[in-house]
């Protein structure tokens, strides 16, 4: 046995009685207080008219009632401009981290390590150095790379301001964060593509597969489910943390006639301009339960074959 | 026939180059290069002398590469009352104190999520599963409240505590630690050995490849948060060097939004990109000195 070197007796006789506890402790008080207790407050708050200068009221299921009936904002463009984005950049970008990963896959191993730092490697630059990058390209001026570019090709007359513009900003939000889509749930895809069991393919090929297609759809997919369920649930997150892309590529909440306005962005611009704290968590509780049933949708097609 | 479908199935992680890898070729090597492009594009810029910024229309790449930029960027924060290495030096403290207290909370929980008995085991597992889809934006207000309940704001601290946990990370440790067979752990605490020595003595040595990948995630939640710097600090001696950089684009912006684009915005354009490479290169850095490892960790990541 160890001395215990200066401990009391008494104190290392309680820790090692109780070493689960004291083990799990840390985690468990710091989860509960930065990600637990802020969901139940969001809840709690969702139902006041909190705005941070006066005593809250309740107020029921007023917001709520509100945001699904007269926010002309919610209605017109944060909703369907956050479906289209999840749609687009969730399942598109998880189809294409899917594909790459299954393709990469396929070659040897040196290369396919250098390709898969390259196209994981957006999706490090997160936030700050990804608007850093893309403003660059999409500069309003004519020394702006894609209006420089265009402008070359004759393709337009003059400098378009892409990020200033309405019609442009939703199409540049969901190409740069199609760019960044492939994190971690790219790294899990490949490495279940890369350990399904080789005599499943042989197996399969008795049994009459006959092609790449076949092939990926009864052997790979069924022997990475599980990666593929930790790809679908990180893509969702993913998706739905990008969400203020949208603002920080413009510099601006609301974005530019509200064209890049996403839930996320919603709620912070009627918490933090508006300070209708309330309102905002109310918007936020509506993205949180929206993640959480696509998630769900999500494990329910992944789930193991009934 | 079936010789050929069996030298298909073959080609799944093959040992050396065929010309039937040709075809994965011919799209992985455009689409690489096409992400990567603005990648380059940053680094190619943060080298560029003034004169080859201004240049029309604007060249992809530099031919007189100079460190310029980064003078640029310590001297004119020279001028502010906080140098810029202050703020660098604000994001490496913090990014390594978060570092080293993730690893030690997650491994410590994941262990005994793993190989503990105790009522609610399996109920926290649920929670911590469920808490993969959390999306901190959302909950941006409460959070603000807990650290100001906490009494963190204006606090060094502030940009610590809050990202401690981190889900993922607990997930993928269990995961791992899953793997390790129950016996070896039994074998040591018939020999009278605490949790705490077999975590330590057992368990630590045998997840690396687990551990590694949790670095990984707390650097990237650390080096590239903002949401302390924004929104719980307002005293700019403590803030962040990811913030700093906030700073520089929003110049940048303000030039543009007014329409007048001249020398000034140009040059911010190159600090910038010097900025950002700074703020890449270790994120790269340490991807591709941990990839192996990491790769190891998610071919375990798989979710029932």
């Amino acid at each position: 046995m160890n001395k215990p070197n200066g401990m009391p007796r008494r104190f290392k006789l309680f820790l090692d009685r109780h070493s689960v506890s004291v083990l799990q402790a840390p985690f468990i008080m710091l989860f509960a207080a930065f990600i637990i207790i802020p969901i139940l407050m969001a809840i709690g708050l969702s139902f006041t008219d909190f705005n941070t200068i006066q005593m809250p009221n309740f107020v029921g299921l007023n917001h709520y009632v509100s945001i699904l009936t007269d926010d002309q904002v919610f209605m017109e463009y944060a909703l369907p401009n956050t479906i289209q984005f999840a749609i687009i950049v969730g399942i598109g970008g998880y189809i294409l981290s899917f594909f790459m990963a299954w393709s990469l896959a396929q070659i040897t191993k040196i290369p396919r390590t250098i390709l898969a730092i390259i196209l994981y490697s957006p999706s490090m630059t997160g936030g700050v150095m990804l608007s850093a990058v893309w403003r660059v390209i999409f500069d309003g001026d004519k020394v702006g790379l894609l209006n420089a570019f265009l402008l070359r090709l004759d393709a337009i007359q003059k400098p378009i301001v892409w990020l200033q513009d309405p019609t442009y900003l939703l199409p540049i939000m969901i190409l740069v964060s199609l760019w960044s889509s492939m994190g971690i749930g790219f790294l899990a895809m490949l490495a279940g593509v890369l350990n399904v069991n080789r005599e499943l393919y042989e197996a399969a090929y008795i049994d009459g597969v006959h092609n790449r297609f076949q092939e990926i759809r009864y052997v790979t997919i069924p022997a990475a489910r599980p990666q593929m369920l930790f790809g679908a649930v990180m893509a969702i997150v993913g998706t739905f943390q990008n969400g203020s892309i949208g603002v920080m590529l413009t510099g601006a909440n609301p974005t530019p006639g509200y064209a890049g306005q996403l839930l996320v962005t919603h709620a912070e611009e009627h918490a933090f301009v508006r300070y209708e704290m309330g309102y905002g968590a109310a918007v936020s509780v509506l993205l949180l339960i929206l993640v959480w049933g696509v998630s769900q949708l999500a494990k329910k097609l992944f789930a193991e074959k009934a | 026939m079936r010789r050929k479908n069996r030298m298909k199935a073959f080609g799944l992680d093959p040992r050396r180059f065929d010309r039937t890898q040709i075809k994965f070729y011919s799209y992985l090597l455009p689409i690489a290069a096409l992400m990567a492009l603005p990648i380059l594009f940053i680094v190619f810029n943060a080298f560029k002398p003034l004169d080859e910024l201004l240049v029309y229309p604007p060249r992809f790449v530099t031919t007189r590469p100079t460190l310029d930029n980064f003078r640029a960027l310590t001297s004119t924060s020279a001028e502010k009352a906080i140098p810029m290495s202050r703020y660098l030096f604000n994001s490496i403290l913090s990014t390594a104190i978060v570092m080293a207290a993730t690893l030690l909370i997650t491994v410590a929980a994941a262990y005994c999520l793993s190989k503990k008995r105790y009522k609610l085991k399996n109920t926290f597992f649920a929670i911590n599963e469920a808490a993969l889809m959390f999306v901190p934006v959302a909950v941006s207000i409460p959070r603000y409240m807990v650290v100001f309940g906490l009494g963190l704001i204006d606090s060094f601290l502030a940009h610590i505590v809050p990202l401690l946990a981190i889900p993922v990370g607990l997930f993928l440790v269990k995961q791992f630690i899953d793997q390790l067979p129950d016996s070896m752990i039994d074998a040591a605490q018939i020999d009278g050995a605490s949790d705490y020595r077999v975590l330590w003595k057992i368990v630590v040595p045998n997840i690396i490849p687990a551990l590694s990948t949790v670095a990984i995630l707390a650097f990237q939640a650390s080096w590239n948060s903002l949401e302390a710097s924004n929104l719980y600090i307002n005293n700019e001696a403590i803030r962040s060097f990811s913030f700093y950089m906030t700073t520089l684009a929003a110049a940048g912006n303000q030039s543009v939004m007014s329409g007048q684009l001249h020398g000034n915005a140009i040059a911010g354009l190159g600090v910038q990109a010097a900025a950002t490479l700074i703020m890449f290169l270790p994120n790269l850095c340490l991807f591709v000195l941990l990839q192996a490892r990491v790769m190891n960790t998610m071919s375990h990541s798989g979710m029932k």
